[in-house]
């Protein structure tokens, strides 16, 4: 890591210097180790750019306003986060010219909440060795399995291929099987009202902060309905249990065929609701309906929401089995 | 604040029966803004336009409501009074208190409180809407007609004899359809084909008909007066421009082993073909998964006996796009599958036949020169048995619903005349009803059964089963309500008649609806029977429902005027209700783009001030001569930029939220 980390910082300072790029998009440590967070640097500051197994965070989102910017800009993109910038490319979200996206490895990013499980406290660093991680904390060294405290979407990993770079630090990857339905399953299992019971469970932990709408790299609109009075949803009280959820299903439609599944969502949940679910949901629905889709695998096939075949066939044709 | 005015019609009996409309008059009277309510027993009629001119001008409304029939029915007529009263036509509102409200319901009380409900919605929307123009489109003046059967023909001949281009797409070889396959017709026994083929001739001379034969319709999009046509025009391996039709080919072809379509597979034909002697376009085809030299690269006895070099194995399948101004549907039937009557044994049984391959067998340019034969052996049938409703006015899964109309009268065809050639033979027909209505039609089905002595047995046949080199079958006699047994030489099946499979294809590319038997709807069941509901498609014969030749041909006929109508105007009034995007909150995305049927939004490069300068955005535009208000756009903006006028969310979320008042 701490290799990769060098060679970023090297290759982001010689475009620099270069000229051939203005800015980088990586991440900064804060206060501590494992609270990384996506940056902007300029020659200036560029030895603040870290790579370290906390900096989970997509940096795709930010090229909307970057990259519409004066000057090009260098973007590091874990191969999860290519998809949601080939996403953001079809939409015309982001200027391609403008932007140099270097393509770095990824063995997987870290939850730091999942540490608390462990007793591990006192964080000031970790480096893994395959499966095993060893945390340095101020207590001493402690290993753990690295899987343990992975985030979800690094466990549902879609594999350590980019869709898109114009430049790879390390090796090209290859694509990788997961059973990131598996929980979506359990829910289908469910019957209705354990299921309406499981959703409002979690959902009604929801405290509005709106995180997640702000993290999602689909999730941004000039003038989101949830901040516009025109749209009479905007600051609507929650009147109701059923009106507790709406704004997690509308944001889920919302995002409905154009979600990349990239965990931001439930990564930075301050109060840990599986939201990724309701939108995995609608991946696989969409996969049984209409045929595999992978939102953002490339920028020219269009979704399948957004597309009319004539092979298309409708839901009610489906049995519970989804045949 | 805003003036609006509400106005409560009868419909004689039909809304006034079942709606108190003095108490929906009084309950709206207490609405804000409505300053006037009234009810009148004809709001359409002349008197009742008047009320509501006179009203405008003298309480200078701002808004109408008018409650009464749906909108599909009189909603023009009630905007094209508020414009002579100077009133922007779309600040009338119509609330249908009759077919979803009258005729649904049978309590007073009930129907009368959702019909105050349906008024009170109506106002809510009425206050929110804004005056609308309407822009013009000009008019594409081609006329295409999809399908080259008799209803095509005649669609493409009346268009083109009123001076208008037309372009006939039919999908096999030659025009000519099912009707060029038919021996005689009824009532007047006339041939087929000496009355159809004139009306081919007349097609392939006409100057202002275009036929794409062997070809099909790929792509379609655009709207009423601008339809935009990709034709795929198939490979026939032939150069249609160096052809001569001289037929050498087809005579020394030697793959001579594949079923004959045009005689319904009671022989075989050659891989390069011409299927029937009056062809149009007269032009030899290559079946390609029968030609020995596509299949194995060895043969070219065909290239090598064309003399004008016209053969060219390598022809790939060509596009065409053509714009055009209406599209005539035409695309006929088929006669369905019989493959789940194993009953009827028509799949086991060599002489059981249908009733289109009995016209085959009795047409003199048939596979056996018109000479009526059991297909299994050869020997003349003595005893033959007609079965009509073969999967007509069924309930099983493999039945239709419906009756297929020309059956009744074409086995009294078929049996009369056979008696008349043949009045050794023994006829039997077996029936559930016999239907004849039509000119001519019953005086037609009696002269079957008093002056050639036709037995029609009023019941169903049960089972046939081969015997001996015999038929047997077993049926009902309902009238003396006894079993039968008979035995046949030939059972001939009056197979119920479903629409071209290809036509769910077409329907869908246009945009036009079709019923649950995959039959076209028109726009309205009596008084629009030939308009599709999507504006600019005509329909024209069997795609729309059963119907015989002369139905048929007034049907196609009737489309005809309806096309060349539209193609006599210069412009088209634009729909007013089209879709506007608000351009600070656009993304730019492009999925209202994609998801538009017709093509009508592009995006430009705007500047927009944001604190600390200008950005520039990408942000959507809509052309408001092609948009057609569909909203399809409104709904897939997530953002909600994107709004239609006539129908703003506002205005819906207005109405809804009036409903749950």
């Amino acid at each position: 890591m701490q290799k990769i980390s060098a060679e970023m910082k090297k290759r982001a300072s010689e475009l620099l210097a270069s000229g051939e790029v203005s800015r980088v998009i990586g991440w900064a440590e804060g206060d501590f180790c494992y609270d990384c967070s996506p940056a902007t640097f300029t020659a200036e500051n560029i030895d603040k750019l870290v790579y370290t197994d906390f900096c989970g965070a997509n940096l795709s989102k930010y090229l909307i306003k970057e990259s519409k910017k004066e000057g090009k800009i260098l973007v590091f993109l874990k191969p999860c986060d290519t998809y949601s910038f080939n996403q953001l490319i079809q939409e015309h979200r982001i200027v391609r010219e403008n932007i140099y996206v270097i393509g770095i490895p990824c063995d997987g990013k870290l939850d730091y909440d999942k540490f608390k499980f462990f007793d591990i406290e006192g964080v000031l660093g970790a480096e893994s060795n395959g499966n095993e991680l060893t945390v340095d904390t101020i207590y001493g060294k402690k290993t753990v399995n690295k899987e343990e405290v992975m985030l979800e979407k690094c466990l549902c990993c879609k594999g350590k291929k980019h869709m898109v770079y114009d430049e790879l630090i390390g090796e090209e990857g290859e694509l990788k099987e997961s059973s990131r339905f598996s929980m979506v399953e359990k829910l289908e299992a469910m019957t209705e009202d354990e299921r309406y019971a499981f959703w409002q469970g979690e959902l009604s932990k929801c405290i509005r902060c709106n995180a997640c709408r702000n993290v999602c790299p689909a999730c941004s609109c000039e003038n989101c309905v949830f901040d516009n009075p025109e749209s009479n949803i905007a600051s609507k009280a929650n009147a109701n249990e059923f009106e507790e959820k709406l704004f997690h299903i509308i944001r889920a439609w919302h995002v409905a065929g154009r979600c990349t599944d990239c965990g931001e969502c439930s990564r930075v949940c301050p109060q840990n609701i599986p939201l990724h679910l309701l939108n995995r949901k609608f991946i696989k629905d969409m996969n049984t309906f209409y045929g595999e889709y992978q939102a953002g695998e490339d920028t020219e096939t269009r979704a399948p929401l957004n597309s009319y075949k004539l092979n298309d066939r409708e839901a009610y044709e489906f049995d519970k089995e989804g045949k | 604040m805003k003036k609006i005015g509400v106005f409560v019609c009868w419909c004689g009996s039909n809304i006034a029966a079942t709606v108190d409309v003095k108490a929906v008059v009084e309950a709206v009277k207490k609405e804000p803004n409505v300053v006037l309510a009234e009810d009148y027993q004809y709001m359409c009629s002349e008197v009742g336009q008047n009320k509501m001119i006179s009203a405008i001008k003298d309480y200078n409304l701002d808004g109408v409501v008018i409650c009464s029939c749906s909108p599909r029915m009189h909603e023009t007529t009630f905007r094209r009074a508020a414009e002579k009263a100077g009133l922007n036509p779309f600040m009338v509102e119509v609330a249908n208190i009759r077919e979803q409200c009258s005729w649904i319901h049978k309590e007073m009380e009930e129907a009368t409180e959702k019909a105050i409900i349906l008024a009170r919605t109506a106002i809510a929307k009425v206050l929110l809407n804004a005056p609308l123009q309407s822009g013009e489109s000009k008019v594409t003046k081609r006329a295409l007609v999809i399908g080259g059967g008799i209803a095509g023909i005649q669609s493409a001949l009346d268009i083109a004899e009123a001076g208008f281009e037309v372009d006939l797409v039919e999908k096999k070889p030659s025009i000519g359809g099912k009707m060029s396959q038919l021996d005689k017709t009824f009532p007047t026994l006339d041939c087929s084909a000496c009355i159809l083929t004139p009306k081919m001739v007349d097609v392939a001379t006409n100057k202002n008909i275009n036929i794409f034969a062997y070809s099909e319709i790929e792509e379609v999009s655009g709207f009423v007066g601008n339809f935009k046509v990709k034709i795929r025009k198939k490979a026939r391996y032939i150069d249609e421009t160096k052809c001569t039709g001289c037929g050498a080919c087809v005579e020394k072809c030697p793959s001579k082993k594949t079923p004959n379509e045009f005689n319904e597979g009671l022989n075989n034909r050659t891989a390069i073909y011409i299927p029937f002697a009056q062809a149009i376009p007269y032009k030899p085809t290559i079946d390609a998964s029968a030609c020995i030299k596509m299949k194995t690269g060895k043969c070219g006895i065909c290239e090598k006996f064309c003399g004008v070099g016209a053969i060219d194995y390598n022809q790939k399948d060509s596009f065409v796009e053509r714009e055009y101004g209406a599209i005539v549907v035409a695309t006929g039937y088929n006669i369905i599958n019989l493959d789940r009557f194993n009953e009827l044994g028509y799949s086991d049984c060599k002489d059981v036949i249908t009733s289109l391959e009995f016209e085959r067998l009795t047409n003199a340019a048939g596979p056996t020169k018109g000479h009526l034969i059991c297909p299994s052996d050869g020997r003349e049938p003595q005893k033959i048995v007609f079965v009509q409703c073969v999967g007509s006015r069924g309930t099983r899964s493999c039945d239709k619903q419906y009756c297929s109309k020309i059956c009744c009268m074409y086995t009294a065809k078929h049996a009369m005349l056979l008696r008349e050639k043949h009045p050794e033979t023994e006829v039997y027909v077996f029936y559930i009803d016999v239907r004849t209505p039509g000119k001519n039609y019953d005086e037609f089905y009696r002269r079957a059964v008093e002056q050639y002595g036709v037995h029609y047995i009023k019941g169903q046949v049960g089972k046939v089963i081969e015997k001996d080199g015999h038929l047997e079958v077993q049926a009902s006699d309902l009238l003396s309500n006894e079993q039968l047994h008979l035995d046949a030489d030939l059972v001939v099946l009056a197979a119920a008649i479903e629409p071209d499979p290809t036509a769910r294809k077409i329907a869908t590319m246009l945009t036009a609806s079709m019923d649950t038997n995959d039959f076209f709807t028109e726009a309205h069941a009596k008084l629009k029977p030939v308009e599709s509901p999507t504006a600019g498609i005509f329909l024209s014969g069997m795609c729309q429902g059963p119907k015989d030749i002369p139905e048929t041909v007034s049907q196609a006929g009737a489309a005809a005027v309806k096309v060349i109508g539209l193609l006599s105007k210069d412009t088209l009034k634009c729909n007013a209700c089209v879709a506007s995007p608000n351009e600070n909150m656009c993304n730019g995305c492009s999925l209202c783009a994609t998801v538009c049927p017709y093509g009508a939004i592009t995006y430009v490069e705007k500047d927009f001030r944001i604190p600390g300068g200008v950005v520039k955005r990408r942000v959507s535009q809509v052309n408001e001569a092609i948009c057609q208000g569909c909203g399809a756009c409104t709904v897939a903006c997530m953002s909600g930029a994107m709004d239609l006028k006539g129908f703003t969310n506002k205005e819906i979320m207005a109405e809804v939220e009036s409903v749950c008042k």
